[in-house]
């Protein structure tokens, strides 16, 4: 144990080893706290889901933070309701049962682009006489823009940019500029906007509920894609995704490499043999493509993916390079000592034999790591991700099959991007620290 | 005198008897080592075989092409209109069966892995089932070889300088160890952790989309440029920034790797011992220090030049090059088998026949090393 603590001790010196640390902790915390906060089947749910999870969202839409490296801000998106109190609405009640309702917003505007799009989302219940509702949008300079009136039946929904009523009305190119301008001018007008929704309901038990909802050019932490999804979802859920398949990967790998190949050492003769021509013939097997084979004909969950990387990684040129190692370690006095008393072949193997290769297992365990979390990555890249997880490979995908570095949306790409180099990298450069702690020849070198 | 003419003759035969004796150890394990080799790629590209073939499934998607494809034809074939429906039923049967027939469907799929395995083996790599090469061709072989020329290229100039420069740049590096350039690729070297096509992602957001400088990929220009002076820029052009990239993500390790490799051999004894006699550095290195790292260094060109075979899936995928990698890619999207297993097997063959002729290079590069022994 004592080595343990030097080594540790030791590895406090390399800077870049404990920079990577801290990177792996942090990266284990996101992937704790994602964890307990969004639960698998929840993750799932909502990353599957389509406009009816993510309707209050814009298309392609920069993480809101790009305001502050902005000096001309992008117009974030929000999205208020009657029923959580976030829109005022009050309620006079009339005579025969006729209700009236004001349902207000105010909003401060201090964007240079304007929205893509702005919906308000009506519904009422009501038995034979439809509700009507009228909308106004008041200007900072105090304006009154009529949007319209409508009678409306349950689950309306009112799009502002496809009201060719409101476009005749505003004589204006589009709808949305034209709101948020004044007339005859380019620039926007900054101030508070206030958006009236006069409702009348003329059943007793009739009520109105409005919800509005704006779809800025900028959303949230990380901004959406093609499909509305929050990019926080698959970028906090691809932490445990990848951190998994990494570990297991490397683990899986590793540990099955030393055994074998300590059992082909200890046994030798035809298990030896064996064990060598086996490597032979994998090392002729194209890697890749069996990998994407298996994808494409059989299944492509990442845990059946994982399972055949790890297999055609187990009998690789490690596997000679420990044989060697064991061979030497076999002839040494303690496990003759061990012979001699009596141990049988399995404690010889576990308990003498493979305790010896730690140090060196150690660090090509962490340098392998990247390896394998790039690897979930490629496959995605190339159409052969996981279809029901959410995972880094998965939004670069994504993005790339949207034509995002070609149409600009920088951010889709840079995400996931930073957080696969950030993990790549941590485990690499601890993995090199570890390997010149525990192996001190390269040290001097 | 008997004796005196006696012992010259003895010894004659003595060192006939061990040349003999040599030369049969010596094709004894050329033998041997073939037949290893051979058996090596049989297994493997059996198991590729198998795997590509998936115990039937890609039969059924290939079987339901086949009927989809044939009905089509019939249906929308003027002349088959005024037919009543059960001729024309027998007569869709009749050429789906004949198409089957033809693409080997009709044969247990055990033997046909045999077959396909004997006729891989005797490079006869037979007809892709859905790619066709850009001449209009469905032999594998035709598709192979017009894909090959894009991949050499790629591969060649990237592993090639990647080859060179580490090498050079560690024995320098290796000379005047622990300055800035040494701190610096150390501390660079975790950078080749990340595959190559994660640079080429990073490269394509700089040099094509933002600064609008490089193309995003490709080979050449569309249209290709007619003259060849137009169309070797283009192919420069396009070639920069996937070379680039898979020159990025090897370079500081390879160059990490050599360094501390050089470093290894420089502090033995017998380098001490050359350098205190006073030999000028630049035969200490030659002779004393590249000399014994030979075999090391030819191992990994001769790996390097098997990748040059292979070519960079995801490399090629990402950049839109119509190499290998790429077609092998679209391969397994179209399920065409032959492709897949055509390309493994060059790849097979290229290495077992470095690995054989590599133990050839050792004995000749490395004294200590004899073949047989």
């Amino acid at each position: 144990m004592n080595t343990f603590r030097s080594a540790i001790q030791k590895l406090t010196l390399y800077p870049s080893a404990i920079a990577g640390l801290f990177a792996i902790f942090l990266l284990v915390a996101v992937a704790i706290y994602t964890m307990i906060t969004i639960p698998y089947s929840e993750a799932i749910h909502l990353w599957r889901g389509g406009e009816e999870v993510w309707y209050q969202n814009p298309r392609f839409a920069a993480p809101a933070w790009i305001n502050y490296l902005s000096t001309k801000k992008y117009s974030e998106s929000f999205s208020v309701n009657t029923t959580d109190g976030s829109m005022i609405k009050t309620v006079t009640p009339g005579s025969d049962g006729v209700t009236t309702y004001d349902i207000s917003y105010e909003f401060d505007y201090q964007y240079d682009y304007f929205p893509q799009e702005m919906l308000l989302y009506m519904n009422s219940n009501f038995k034979t006489k439809q509700p009507f509702v009228s909308i106004e949008l008041v200007t900072p300079d105090n304006r009154t823009i009529r949007i319209g009136n409508f009678t409306f039946s349950d689950n309306f929904t009112y799009r502002f940019s496809q009201d060719e009523k409101l476009l005749a009305k505003l004589r204006a190119p589009e709808v949305i500029p034209a709101l948020f301008t004044m007339p005859d001018s380019e620039k926007p007008l900054k101030g508070k906007y206030r958006l009236l929704v006069t409702g009348t309901t003329f059943e007793p038990d009739s009520d109105i509920s409005v919800e509005f909802v704006s779809h800025g050019q900028v959303f949230g932490l990380a901004g959406t894609d093609h499909a509305r999804r929050d990019l926080m979802l698959p970028l906090l859920w691809g932490t445990p995704v990848a951190l998994a398949f990494g570990l297991i990967a490397s683990m899986g790998t590793a540990t099955l490499t030393m055994v074998i190949s300590a059992v082909g050492a200890w046994y030798s003769g035809w298990l030896d043999e064996l064990i060598q021509r086996i490597t032979e013939v994998n090392l002729v097997l194209p890697f890749y493509a069996i990998l994407i084979m298996i994808g494409t004909f059989y299944s492509r969950s990442i845990w059946v993916i994982l399972g055949a990387a790890i297999l055609l990684s187990i009998f690789t040129n490690s596997i000679k390079g420990y044989r060697a190692v064991f061979l030497q370690v076999k002839e040494s006095m303690y496990i003759e000592a061990a012979r001699a008393y009596g141990a049988n072949n399995s404690r010889i193997i576990f308990l003498y034999l493979i305790p010896r290769m730690i140090p060196l297992l150690i660090p090509s365990l962490v340098q392998s790591i990247p390896a394998f979390v790039f690897l979930e990555a490629s496959l995605a890249v190339i159409g052969l991700g996981d279809p029901v997880l959410p995972t880094w490979g998965k939004i670069i995908q994504d993005a790339n099959s949207n034509g995002a570095l070609y149409k600009g949306y920088y951010y889709w790409v840079l995400e996931p991007a930073t957080l696969l180099m950030i993990t790549g990298l941590a485990f690499a450069v601890l993995g090199f620290a570890l390997d010149r702690v525990f192996n001190p020849r390269l040290r001097d070198a | 005198m008997s004796v005196i003419a006696q012992a010259p003759l003895e010894k004659a035969t003595i060192r006939k008897a061990a040349r003999f004796g040599s030369f049969a150890r010596f094709m004894r394990y050329v033998v041997t080592r073939l037949a290893t080799l051979f058996v090596t790629v049989v297994i493997g590209i059996y198991l590729t075989i198998m795997i590509a073939n998936m115990g039937g499934y890609v039969d059924q998607i290939i079987r339901g092409e086949i009927r989809d494809r044939i009905t089509n034809l019939i249906a929308l074939n003027q002349a088959y209109q005024q037919m009543d429906p059960d001729t024309r039923r027998a007569l869709i049967q009749e050429k789906i069966a004949l198409e089957e027939k033809r693409q080997g469907l009709d044969t247990p799929i055990a033997i046909r892995n045999f077959r396909y395995l004997s006729n891989a083996l005797q490079l006869n790599l037979g007809r892709a089932i859905n790619m066709t090469s850009d001449s209009g061709s469905k032999q594998v072989r035709l598709i192979i070889l017009e894909r090959l020329p894009a991949t050499l290229l790629l591969m060649g100039i990237s592993q090639l300088f990647l080859f060179f420069s580490s090498v050079f740049i560690a024995l320098s590096l290796s000379r005047h160890y622990g300055n800035f350039w040494d701190k610096l690729v150390i501390a660079l070297s975790p950078s080749s952790s990340v595959p190559p096509w994660f640079y080429g992602i990073f490269l394509i957001l700089i040099f094509a989309s933002a600064f609008k400088v490089l193309p995003f990929g490709g080979m050449v220009d569309s249209p290709p440029p007619s003259n060849t002076f137009d169309y070797s820029m283009s192919l420069l052009k396009h070639l920069a920034l996937p070379c680039a990239s898979l020159i990025l993500s090897s370079f500081f390790l390879s160059v990490y790797n050599y360094r501390t490799f050089f470093l290894v051999y420089s502090s033995e004894d017998y380098v001490d011992m050359a350098k205190a006699k006073g030999l000028p550095s630049r035969d200490v290195e030659r002779t004393y220090i590249l000399r014994p790292t030979l075999p090391s260094i030819i191992t990994n060109f001769s790996l390097l030049i098997i990748s040059l075979w292979t070519g960079a899936l995801f490399t090629e995928t990402i950049f839109l090059w119509p190499g290998l990698g790429r077609t092998l890619f679209q391969a397994i999207g179209l399920y065409d088998i032959p492709i897949i297993v055509g390309s493994t097997i060059i790849y097979a063959y290229m290495l077992a026949i470095t690995v054989f002729l590599l133990d050839f290079v050792y004995a000749l590069v490395d004294p200590r090393v004899k073949i047989g022994q």
